[in-house]
């Protein structure tokens, strides 16, 4: 790596955008309504777990639909953790425990089914919400007696920074790993897996890796969400919509660059938001709509729509190479 | 006749049941997944259409549920032939190659089970409803089985019999192989693939309203009901391993037996015990009974 | 001293056996020949080798070791590398990525970030593809793309290199270059095992060569040798 990468204008306009994005960030609960504050936390929410998604699905090619099993656990943790009468761990305590235990579910799951071709890890992925919202139900009803659970409250400001702490581990995660040896490994998987493991990649050992710590930021916000939506029950913490959410986000906003799902991520949430509030009763139903207009007529996502901004804010590679998946 | 062997008996009908249900889904999967090279995620909500359907069929205009099968059946695969002809043909055309396209139509699938589930949601509250039809029980050999599951186990296993002599016998069913192994060539060869996968699609659709039809007569509904299916559909698939319809139907029986035990055993850990032998599945030949 | 020892390897594709008690052996320094015609099974014997394919049974030794069992990535940090009938590169990644690739990945040391540099370079020299660093490798014309995945080969510093087809669809003038190529190799000490169907190559650098047919061996020895014996005449010209 040479200093000359990091002062060529490529890399400085960027730099200098997400600096300014950055500050404007960690200063908003002092300028910003409540509902703004809000607000950003569930944008950034929507950006981690796309951001987290694009961290092994993009390179890799294997497409993940675990996203919101590992989400849930997140959510489910910090309703176990943090329950609004009797012990409790601190919170950041409770957020990493939300991130390890998602961590080590993906590890299991991809050493099981990332040494076999993609489809399998896909339909294996896909049951997993599923699997475990059933389990944890039977769980309640059989062994604890409970029906949901409460989750303490915390500050919105204090949510909003732990989520902005976590969108930033992420970030530069996302950029080392990328930039690193094992980035290459991961790229190099992605379009030649066979070749790859002859060229002394074990590749299943990086696929699993990445998938885990991909895992732990999906699980790190699924802790930090619940204290804000304090009512947790197996039906809120594992729900699919959080699988194919990323996907899209990421699809729209263009995978082969760092920035593309952080802006696909944005406006779907965005979009998500106006819908809730102007149509509370059809939202859901509209949303399906314009998720499957945004698949039939633009596959290609926003990099078809607006490529002179896109081209601007990307880092290398061409809209060809990188197109949807 | 002794307790034990009623309860032997129970099982093996609750299973054959379960697993004819299983079997008919997973070779609806299997054709659109196979043949059509869709992974439908919005399967379960084709199910949950049939039987909602046959619900309101039965409880608003009194139309026996066995006769809703002939009006499921044709208007699940319209819906689902309608579905492929504009979504997925435009997908398929647009897409650059054969990972995108698998790729935007798993998702436009998922879009499809959002608003399908919601449609539902609001049309029939998400509250569980059921009827009654042939709740009466059936003296076989001194034991008493409820009627109903004697004729959804035999329509289960007429349906999925004769689906799979149209595919051997017909001639679309043999464009249909055709198209399976190699799409291009069967095109070369007269088939009109775009049309083709369109009734493939429908087929699919079909297999998951007829089921939908069958089960609603014993189970409670809800909109949410899809997923579960389409899950247990997928597992089913690849037990029977990917692209056999012969393996679906096998496997289909396999899962629905299983289930059943388990069921009797701890209800509501099925799925969990379908996810075990998923994981065991994988372990041990991933490609499954009949797969290469 | 040798350095690739194969003991009845055997492997079957459903009932039809695709390698067949095959015994063979290379000395280190030989570059070592396999022909055959086609569907002979030679690629799979090379699959078995570097463990892309797994054995029905019989055993391969790597310098007395054996590594039937092991998996791609751990034959590859031992020391034997190879390239592929269908040219196996990284498209979208720049040429001198892909050679960096190896250097990074295919040692049982990881090299430093400098060193593996400086080899990067010194390896794209040596196949003639410093020019082409930058490029994606999928821009480059066939040729250079096997220059390129002998190169990121060789940046696993491998003792023994396993050339599949190299100069398959090449001009004269290539396979002339690709000829010297090979010997170049072997003069850095790599030992070479290589399948190939252009005559005049193989007859030219090779050592000894080695005849498969139907997954059987059945002939070997020094090129004169195989290019006068009557069975191998006899199975090229057809049955």
């Amino acid at each position: 790596m040479d200093i000359t990468r990091f002062t060529s204008k490529k890399f400085l306009i960027p730099a200098i955008i997400s600096l300014v994005i950055l500050i404007a960030m960690v200063t908003l609960p002092v300028y910003g309504s409540l509902y703004m504050v809000i607000l950003i936390t569930a944008i950034l929410m929507f950006v981690i777990l796309t951001v987290s998604w694009t961290l092994f699905s993009g390179p890799t090619g294997y497409m993940s639909l675990a996203s919101a099993a590992f989400f849930g656990i997140g959510v489910y943790a910090s309703a176990i953790l943090l329950p609004t009468t009797g012990g409790k761990l601190p919170l950041l305590v409770v957020v990493v425990i939300g991130g390890l235990v998602s961590s080590i579910l993906a590890f299991g799951v991809g050493a099981l089914t990332l040494r076999l071709r993609g489809i399998y890890f896909a339909v294996f992925t896909f049951g997993l919400v599923e699997l475990i919202k059933q389990v944890l139900l039977w769980w309640e009803n059989s062994v604890t007696g409970t029906r949901g659970r409460y989750v303490m409250l915390v500050e919105n400001d204090v949510i909003f920074y732990t989520m902005l702490a976590i969108f930033m581990l992420l970030m530069l995660t996302f950029f080392f790993l990328r930039r690193s040896k094992y980035g290459l490994a991961m790229q190099s998987i992605g379009e030649n897996e066979e070749a790859a493991a002859h060229r002394g990649i074990n590749v299943t050992m990086v696929k699993v890796i990445t998938f885990a710590i991909s895992a732990f930021f999906m699980g790190a916000t699924g802790a930090i969400i619940a204290t804000r939506w304090t009512y947790i029950d197996p039906y809120i913490a594992f729900y699919i919509l959080y699988s194919f959410l990323p996907v899209m986000m990421a699809i729209f906003g263009g995978i082969g660059q760092i920035y593309g799902p952080v802006i696909g991520a944005a406006i779907f949430a965005y979009l998500e938001e106006v819908l809730l509030t102007k149509f509370p009763y059809y939202y859901m139903l509209i949303f399906g709509v314009v998720l499957v207009a945004a698949i039939l007529y633009m596959p290609n996502g926003i990099v078809g729509l607006v490529p002179r901004l896109v081209r601007r804010l990307r880092k290398g590679g061409s809209a060809k190479q990188h197109a949807s998946t | 006749m002794p307790q034990g062997i009623i309860t032997f008996l129970d099982l093996a009908i609750g299973g054959l049941l379960l697993g004819g249900i299983y079997a008919l889904l997973a070779m609806g999967l299997s054709l659109q997944y196979g043949v059509a090279r869709v992974f439908n995620v919005s399967h379960g909500e084709f199910i949950m259409l049939g039987a909602f359907g046959t619900f309101t069929l039965y409880t608003v205009f009194g139309i026996n549920p066995l006769v809703c099968l002939a009006i499921v059946g044709p208007l699940t695969f319209i819906i689902g032939f309608l579905l492929h002809k504009t979504m997925f043909t435009r997908l398929r055309l647009l897409a650059p190659n054969a990972d995108v396209y698998a790729a935007n139509s798993m998702l436009a699938t998922f879009g499809l089970m959002f608003i399908i589930q919601n449609i539902a949601l609001l049309a029939w509250g998400a509250n569980y409803r059921a009827y009654n039809y042939l709740n009466f029980g059936v003296d076989l050999w001194g034991a008493i089985f409820t009627a109903n599951r004697l004729v959804i186990l035999g329509f289960a296993i007429a349906i999925g019999v004769a689906f799979y002599i149209f595919l051997a016998r017909s001639r679309i069913g043999k464009a249909i192989r055709a198209s399976a192994q190699d799409p291009t060539t069967a095109g070369l060869m007269g088939v009109n693939i775009n049309l083709l996968l369109a009734i493939c699609f429908g087929l699919g659709a079909v297999m998951a309203g007829l089921a939908g039809t069958l089960m609603s007569m014993r189970i409670p509904l809800t909109p949410t009901m899809g997923l579960n299916y389409t899950i247990i559909a997928i597992i089913v698939i690849v037990l029977g391993g990917l692209g056999s319809i012969p393996g679906s139907f096998i496997g289909g029986f396999i899962l629905g037996i299983i289930g059943t035990i388990v069921t009797y055993l701890e209800p509501s850990l099925s799925l969990a015990a379908y996810y075990f032998i998923f994981m065991l599945l994988l372990l041990i030949k991933p490609t499954g009974i009949f797969g290469k | 001293m040798l350095v690739l020892e194969g003991e009845k390897v055997t492997k079957y594709f459903g009932g039809l056996a695709a390698v067949s008690n095959v015994d063979f052996h290379i000395d280190q320094g030989e570059i070592f020949g396999l022909i055959g015609p086609n569907g002979a099974g030679k690629t799979t014997l090379f699959n078995l080798v570097s463990a892309a394919l797994v054995l029905k049974s019989g055993t391969i030794k790597f310098k007395g070791e054996k590594i039937s069992g092991l998996k791609p990535y751990q034959i590859c940090r031992k020391g034997v590398a190879r390239t592929f009938q269908s040219v196996k590169i990284f498209g979208n990644l720049p040429v001198r990525e892909n050679v960096l690739l190896g250097t990074l990945f295919g040692r049982p040391t990881t090299a430093k970030a400098a060193n593996a540099a400086q080899e990067t370079t010194e390896l794209l020299d040596f196949v003639g593809l410093s020019q082409m660093s930058a490029m994606a490798a999928r821009e480059l014309t066939l040729v250079n793309q096997k220059r390129l995945e002998v190169a990121t080969a060789l940046a696993t510093k491998p003792e023994l290199l396993l050339l599949d087809e190299l100069m398959a669809g090449l001009t004269p003038t290539e396979i002339a270059e690709a000829m010297e190529l090979v010997t170049r190799i072997r003069d850095r000490g790599i030992t070479v095992f290589m399948i190939e169907h252009v005559m005049k190559a193989i007859m030219g650098v090779c050592d000894r060569i080695m005849v498969l047919h139907h997954g059987e061996k059945i002939a070997e020895g020094a090129p004169q040798e195989i290019a006068t014996s009557k069975k191998v005449i006899e199975v090229y010209l057809g049955e």
